[in-house]
């Protein structure tokens, strides 16, 4: 039997529908666990994000301090790279705060829709970014997923073309929404 | 077909055809099932040669040509499609999601609009460029559609049909490059307009989501693209 594949995934600012999709995988999903061991995921009870991971995909668009210092920890360990789904692709709905201050952004979460609320937090969480960002904003991004969410048939089709050492083709089957 | 029409021979993708001589590269390819991508360019409106994206290389030429606007020449020889166009088309596209705020699963056009697909046909995996998130107005004071800036991508398709089929020009273009703006009337309120007709012309030939009808939600608004070659039928039929 060949070796196995490592693989993590890992959300950052999406909503986890990416990762809904990737369970759509259904039974297809005893396939995937024989070609990858799944070393680090939302589903998976595990810390820290491992070394020398083979394939990575991750969901979401780039917003916080935390965020950055994450997307590069993954990058350094990961093989190949799957910015999965349109907020990893191009920063999508996280993205329609771009054209407002970060400061009318607060006022709109905290104060505006919390009606008595008169408290902006700023301690013990991560750092808000100016903007949110597309993955590769940061780091070199080896495939990109377009969707949102991305079809399981296209989650599928893109880890076993990975599996078996290909380049995943996704022009003609992805688009972007 | 009366004997006063010259008839030209050229090569396009390596193939001979035949075109008459005010015809466009464009027309007698679309004529011989040559597919070359467009934006701007729709049958029955005057062309206006703005989006770029329907560019061949012509022998001997070291420039790009956009072939809406180009007409036949005997012996030209044309690609439409070489590694150099793929390119400069991909690129184009970018900058098209880069200069506004394109975000196709909240769009009322998901899934029925035409940058959207074009996106996909010119294998567009990402947009390299950075995005300049613009602050754009959305002109929702109209009562039957609404003018969303952020997805326009200033083709003019609706400024032409208002003017040259419906005759009401209540549309129209205002500054330039990246500033480039649809207006109606003088700059005023869409609902203020004392031009317009309410025919929903514009909406229906607006290949983006940046016109659409009130009250349509994410991927509700496809456009009914078989108005204008019909309109344009019976306007013929007329003359
Ligand atoms: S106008 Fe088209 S490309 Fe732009 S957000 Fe809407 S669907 Fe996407
Ligand atoms: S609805 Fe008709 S008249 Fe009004 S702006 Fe559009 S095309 Fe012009
Ligand atoms: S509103 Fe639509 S039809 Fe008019 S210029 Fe913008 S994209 Fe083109
Ligand atoms: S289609 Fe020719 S320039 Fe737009």
């Amino acid at each position: 039997m060949k070796k196995k594949l490592t693989l993590a995934t890992l959300w950052l600012d999406g909503c986890s529908g990416c990762h809904m999709s990737l369970v759509d995988v259904d039974e297809r999903l005893i396939e995937v666990a024989e070609i990858y061991d799944i070393v680090f995921s939302p589903l998976v009870d595990v810390k820290e994000f491992p070394e020398n991971v083979d394939v990575t995909l991750l969901e979401g668009a780039i917003s916080t301090d935390e965020d950055v210092e994450m997307v590069k920890r993954v990058r350094k360990s990961t093989k190949t790279l799957i910015a999965f789904g349109d907020c990893a692709v191009t920063a999508n709905v996280p993205s329609m705060r771009n054209h407002f201050k970060l400061e009318d952004v607060f006022k709109r979460g905290y104060l505006e829709t919390t009606p008595g609320n008169d408290i902006i937090p700023n301690e013990n969480i991560p750092k808000l970014l100016e903007k949110a960002y597309p993955v590769h904003h940061f780091v070199h991004v080896d495939v990109f997923l377009q969707g949102c969410p991305p079809s399981a048939d296209n989650i599928f089709y893109t880890l076993a073309e990975l599996a078996e050492g290909r380049t995943p083709e996704l022009s003609q089957r992805a688009r972007f929404g | 077909m009366s004997s006063s029409v010259k008839i030209k021979t050229l090569t396009i993708d390596e193939r001979q055809v035949g075109a008459r001589e005010n015809q466009t590269i464009l027309e007698v390819a679309r004529e011989n099932g040559i597919k070359i991508p467009t934006l701007c360019y729709l049958k029955g409106l005057s062309p206006y040669g703005g989006c770029r994206m329907c560019i061949v290389e012509i022998a001997g030429s070291p420039k790009l040509l956009p072939s809406c606007m180009t007409t036949v020449e005997e012996g030209m020889v044309v690609s439409t499609n070489s590694d150099r166009i793929k390119k400069y088309r991909k690129n184009l596209l970018e900058l098209y999601f880069s200069e506004r705020n394109h975000v196709c699963s909240v769009c009322a056009s998901n899934g029925y609009c035409e940058l959207q697909s074009m996106a996909q046909k010119v294998e567009m995996s990402h947009v390299h460029f950075p995005y300049m998130y613009p602050h754009l107005d959305v002109d929702a004071t109209h009562e039957r559609y609404v003018l969303d800036h952020n997805r326009c991508i200033a083709c003019t398709r609706c400024v032409r049909v208002c003017d040259e089929i419906e005759g009401a020009h209540t549309l129209d273009i205002k500054d330039r490059g990246i500033e480039v703006r649809i207006i109606t009337d003088l700059d005023r309120p869409w609902g203020e307009s004392e031009t317009c007709t309410q025919c929903g012309k514009c909406v229906h030939v607006c290949p983006t989501g940046a016109l659409i009808e009130r009250g349509k939600s994410v991927g509700e608004m496809s456009k009914r693209k078989q108005l204008l070659p019909y309109l344009t039928k019976m306007r013929e039929a007329h003359e």
